[in-house]
C-alpha cells in the first residue's frame, strides 16, 4: 500500500472506516473539524452511517444506543466538547459498552483556545465523568499512529467492552505526515466481529429460537449488587493494567544523565532536543508512554540508568502527568517539570535549553 | 377455563414497581399489547428513561437499553442507525423529555427518526417526589413550587405535542387521555396504528399520554382521574395533530 | 540529512500550499516529511505559516525552531521569522511585499519581487510554484521532475493551461535561484 500525506484528522477517521466502524455521531469543533467532514463523506459510500449530532450530549448517547446495539462505532471531539460527553462516557463504562472516543485536545479550561494541548490528561486517565471507571486511553506521537491507533482502540474495546478514548492534539490533528493504511475490512470480517457481542447486545431474535432480553443498563439500585459489578469491573481493569501497558523508548542508555518522561506531540519534540544534545555529548533518554492509561509505571522504572541525576518530565499542561511519573520513580530520583500551557506548544530550543541546564 | 385476559408476551413476569392508582402500567400494557398484536416480539427494542418508569427495562420482554435522563431519543436513534432491521421506540415522562431532554426530542423528530416516542405527562417529577415538571400548571403546587407555579417567573407549561407539531419531519403525532376507560380503549386504537407505523419504518411518530400522580398530586387515584380531567385536558387538548398515514390514504 | 522550513505570508499567498507539495515530493522521493500548519483564525485574512521537515531520518518534531529555508512572502513573515534562521541558511524573500528587505548577512538571501513575476508569467496565483521552483534551484531539496509529475497528474486532464502556466512558474524559479546559487 503507497505511503498518502494526509493530516492526522483525515487518517484516524480512514483508518476507523477500514477497521470496520460504519457509525460515527459527532458535532463540529476546532480543531477537530476534518474528522467530522471527512466521515461525512466517508461514510455514506461504504454504506455506514454519519450523523451531525444537536450536540456532544446527543453524539455520545447514539453512541452508546449504538455501542449497545454491538456494532463499531466513533465519536470525536476537542477537549470542551469531550466534556460534554462525559456523561454518556460514564454510562457507557458503566454499562460496558465497547466504543472509541477521539478527543483532539485544545487549550483550555473553559473555551480556552483551539491550540495544540495536553490539558486533558487528568479527564481521560483520573475519571472524566462520574463514578469508578476506567477508559483505555492511546496517545498517539505521528499521523501514524493516530491512524493505527483506531483499529487498535476498536480491537481493546472489544476485547475488554470498554470505551477505549484516543488522546490526540491539534498538532496531530492538523499536521500532514505520510501514512500506510491497513487494508479496508470486508462486510464478512465485520459481520463476523459482530458476532462476538450477540449474547448480549440488543439485537433481534431469531425466530423459533429461545428468547432473549438483553438489558444495556448501569442502574442497579441495590448497593450490594452495585458493588459486585464495581469490584468486577475493577478486576477487568487489573487485567488490563497487566497486559495492556505500551512505552517506547529513546536513546535510554546507562549513559543517560538525565531521563525524560513525556507523552504525544510533547515527546516529538522533547526528542529533537535530545538528538541535539547528543552531538553535544550530553545522554539523555526518553520514556514515551504510548497508552496513558494503564499508566506504564515498570517501564518508566526501568529506565532510570544508574548516572540519571535526574527525571524531568515535559508536557502541554501545568503537570498532569507528573503524579503517574512520581509514583514511578518512587523517590529514585529527582522529579523536574516543566510544560508549556494555554495552547502554546514548546519549541526543541526550548526544551534544549532546559535540558542542558541539567548538567 | 375460557382465558379472558392473560399477560401479553411483551411483558416480563417483572412486578411493576408503580404506586396505586399509577396509569404507567396501563401504558405500558398497552404498549405491550400492541407490540404482540403486531408480530413485532423478536424485532422490537425500547429505550427506558430516568424517572417512575427507569424500570421500564425490566417490564418488557425484549432488548431494552436505559439512558441517560432525557438522551432515550439519542440512544433509540442509535440502536436504530445501528440495527435498521429492528424496531425501536423510547417511553419518557414530562421532566426526562420536555426539560432535560428537549434537544434530543426536538432533534430526533426533526430528523425523522424511524421510531416511536411514548410520553407520559403528569405534570410533575414523581421519583424525585414531586418537583415542578415543565409540564406543571399555572398556579400548582409542587415541592419546588410550593406556592404554586407562578407563570410570570417561570413560564407556563410546555404542550409538546403543539411544540413538535411546527417540524416538517414527524409523522404521527397524537395527545390521548388515560383518564377514563373510555379514553384507555380509545388511546390503543392510537399505539397499534403508531406501532404499525413503526413496524413499516415509515418515520417519526409521538403519542403523549395525559396521565396522572396521585402520590404526588396528594388526590386519591380515582379523584385525580377527575382533578386532570378538569384541570389538564382543557389545558393538554387531546387531540391528532399529524396523520401523514391518513393523509397519504387520502390523496 | 534533515532540512526544516518554514513558509509564510499572507492568507491566500499560497503558503502552505508551498509545503504541502515540498512534503509530498519529499515522500513520493522516499523520505520522511511532516508538514504543519499554523491554523485558526488568524488565516483569515491574518498571516499564515507552515513548518515543513524533509529529512533522511524520522522525523522527531514537526515543530521548527531554526528553519534551513524561509521563504517570507510578505514584510511581517520576515519579521517574524528572519532572526531564526540558521547562520548559513537560506532565506527566499518577496520583494515585491518586503520593502524593507532583510539585514541579516550571516544567511544566504535569495531576494526576487515574487509577486511580479507571478503576473508577468499569466497569473498571481502561481506566486507559490515559483517560490518552490526558488527551492529547487537554490537548494535541491526535492527533484522538478517529481513537482512535474505530480502536478502533471492532478492538472492535465482537468486545465492543461493551468498546468503549463505551473510549470514554467517552477522552471522560471529554478533559475532565479540557481543565479544566486
Amino acid at each position: 500500500m503507497e505511503k498518502i500525506l494526509m493530516k492526522g484528522n483525515e487518517a484516524v477517521a480512514e483508518a476507523a472506516m477500514r477497521a470496520g466502524c460504519r457509525l460515527y455521531f459527532a458535532y463540529p469543533i476546532t480543531p477537530q473539524s476534518e474528522l467530522i467532514e471527512y466521515m461525512a463523506k466517508v461514510m455514506p459510500k461504504v454504506g455506514g452511517t454519519f450523523l451531525q449530532a444537536e450536540s456532544e450530549v446527543a453524539a455520545i448517547n447514539m453512541v452508546y444506543g449504538a455501542a449497545g446495539s454491538g456494532k463499531r462505532v466513533m465519536t470525536s471531539s476537542s477537549s470542551p466538547g469531550i466534556s460534554l460527553k462525559q456523561e454518556g462516557i460514564s454510562y457507557i463504562a458503566g454499562a460496558e459498552l465497547p466504543a472509541v472516543i477521539v478527543n483532539v485536545q485544545r487549550g483550555g479550561p473553559g473555551l480556552g483556545d483551539i491550540q495544540p494541548s495536553q490539558a486533558d490528561y487528568f479527564q481521560a486517565t483520573k475519571g472524566g465523568g462520574h463514578g469508578d471507571y476506567r477508559l483505555i486511553v492511546l496517545a498517539p506521537s505521528s499521523v501514524q499512529e493516530f491512524a493505527d491507533m483506531a483499529s487498535e482502540a476498536f480491537d481493546l474495546a472489544d476485547k475488554y467492552r470498554n470505551p477505549v478514548l484516543i488522546l490526540a492534539d491539534g498538532m496531530l490533528g492538523q499536521m500532514m505526515e505520510p501514512v500506510e493504511f491497513k487494508p479496508i475490512m470486508t462486510q464478512e470480517e465485520i459481520d463476523e466481529l459482530g458476532k462476538q457481542h450477540t449474547s448480549w447486545c440488543i439485537c433481534p431474535n431469531a425466530d423459533g429460537d429461545a428468547k432473549h432480553h438483553h438489558e444495556i443498563n448501569s442502574l442497579e439500585l441495590d448497593p450490594s449488587v452495585l458493588e459486585k459489578h464495581v469490584l468486577q469491573m475493577y478486576e477487568k481493569y487489573a487485567v488490563i493494567e497487566k497486559n495492556e501497558q505500551r512505552s517506547e523508548i529513546f536513546n535510554v542508555s546507562d549513559d543517560n544523565e538525565v531521563l525524560c518522561v513525556a507523552f504525544g506531540t510533547a515527546s516529538r519534540i522533547v526528542k529533537s532536543a535530545i538528538n541535539e544534545l547528543k552531538k553535544e555529548g550530553k545522554s539523555v533518554g526518553l520514556v514515551r508512554p504510548i497508552r496513558v492509561w494503564p499508566y506504564p509505571y515498570a517501564a518508566v522504572a526501568a529506565a532510570i540508568g544508574p548516572k540519571v541525576k535526574q527525571v524531568y518530565v515535559f508536557e502541554l499542561n501545568t503537570g498532569q502527568m507528573l503524579d503517574d511519573v512520581k509514583i514511578a520513580v518512587c523517590g529514585k530520583a529527582p522529579v523536574n517539570f516543566w510544560g508549556k500551557v494555554g495552547g502554546i506548544v514548546f519549541t526543541p530550543a526550548e526544551i534544549q535549553a532546559k535540558l542542558e541546564a541539567c548538567f | 377455563m375460557e382465558v379472558i385476559a392473560k399477560r401479553p408476551e411483551t411483558l416480563t413476569k417483572t412486578p411493576f414497581t408503580y404506586c396505586p392508582g399509577c396509569l404507567h402500567g396501563v401504558a405500558h400494557r398497552l404498549i405491550a399489547e400492541a407490540i404482540e398484536e403486531a408480530g413485532l416480539i423478536n424485532q422490537m427494542a425500547g429505550v427506558a428513561p430516568v424517572g417512575c418508569s427507569v424500570f421500564a427495562y425490566k417490564f418488557f420482554n425484549f432488548d431494552m437499553a436505559q439512558a441517560a435522563h432525557g438522551r432515550a431519543p439519542a440512544v433509540a436513534t442509535g440502536m436504530k442507525r445501528a440495527r435498521p432491521d429492528m424496531h425501536v421506540f423510547t417511553y419518557q415522562g414530562d421532566g426526562d423529555l420536555a426539560a432535560i431532554g428537549t434537544a434530543e426530542i426536538v432533534h430526533a423528530a426533526n430528523r425523522g427518526e424511524k421510531m416511536s416516542v411514548f410520553f407520559v405527562n403528569n405534570a410533575i417529577y414523581g421519583m424525585t417526589g414531586g418537583q415542578m415538571a415543565p409540564t406543571t400548571l399555572p398556579n400548582m403546587k409542587t415541592t419546588t413550587s410550593p406556592y404554586g407555579r407562578n407563570v410570570d417567573d417561570i413560564g407556563y407549561p410546555i404542550r409538546v405535542c403543539e411544540l413538535l407539531d411546527t417540524l416538517v419531519a414527524p409523522y404521527y403525532i397524537e395527545r390521548v387521555s388515560l383518564l377514563s376507560p373510555a379514553d384507555i380503549i380509545k388511546a390503543k386504537k392510537s399505539v397499534s396504528k403508531v406501532i404499525q407505523y413503526n413496524k413499516e419504518n415509515r418515520g417519526f411518530t409521538f403519542i403523549e399520554f395525559v396521565s396522572t400522580c396521585p402520590t404526588n398530586w396528594g388526590i386519591d387515584p380515582v379523584k385525580s382521574r377527575d382533578w386532570a380531567k378538569e384541570n389538564m385536558l382543557p389545558f393538554f387538548k387531546p387531540g391528532l395533530f399529524r396523520d401523514k398515514g391518513a393523509e397519504e390514504v387520502k390523496s | 540529512m534533515t532540512t526544516e522550513m518554514i513558509c509564510a505570508g499572507f492568507g491566500g499567498q499560497g503558503v502552505l500550499t508551498i509545503g504541502k507539495f515540498i512534503a509530498k515530493a519529499g515522500m513520493q522521493e522516499g523520505r520522511n516529511v511532516s508538514w504543519l500548519p499554523s491554523y485558526g483564525p488568524e488565516m483569515r485574512g491574518g498571516t499564515a505559516n507552515v513548518s515543513t521537515v524533509v529529512s533522511d531520518d524520522p522525523i522527531a518534531s514537526p515543530i521548527v525552531s531554526y528553519p534551513d529555508v524561509l521563504v517570507a512572502l510578505n514584510q511581517p513573515s520576515l519579521d517574524k521569522f528572519a532572526p531564526s534562521v540558521r547562520k548559513g541558511g537560506v532565506i527566499i524573500l518577496n520583494t515585491s511585499m518586503c520593502p524593507h528587505g532583510c539585514q541579516r548577512d550571516d544567511v544566504e538571501i535569495v531576494a526576487a519581487p515574487l509577486s511580479d513575476i507571478a503576473v508577468e508569467i499569466g497569473n498571481t496565483m502561481v506566486l507559490n510554484m515559483l517560490a518552490i521552483g526558488i527551492v529547487i534551484g537554490k537548494t535541491n531539496l526535492i527533484k522538478y521532475e517529481t513537482m512535474e509529475e505530480d502536478l502533471t497528474s492532478f492538472l492535465k486532464a482537468k486545465n492543461p493551461d493551468l498546468l503549463e502556466m505551473n510549470l514554467k512558474a517552477i522552471k522560471r524559479g529554478m533559475e532565479i535561484g540557481k543565479e544566486h546559487g
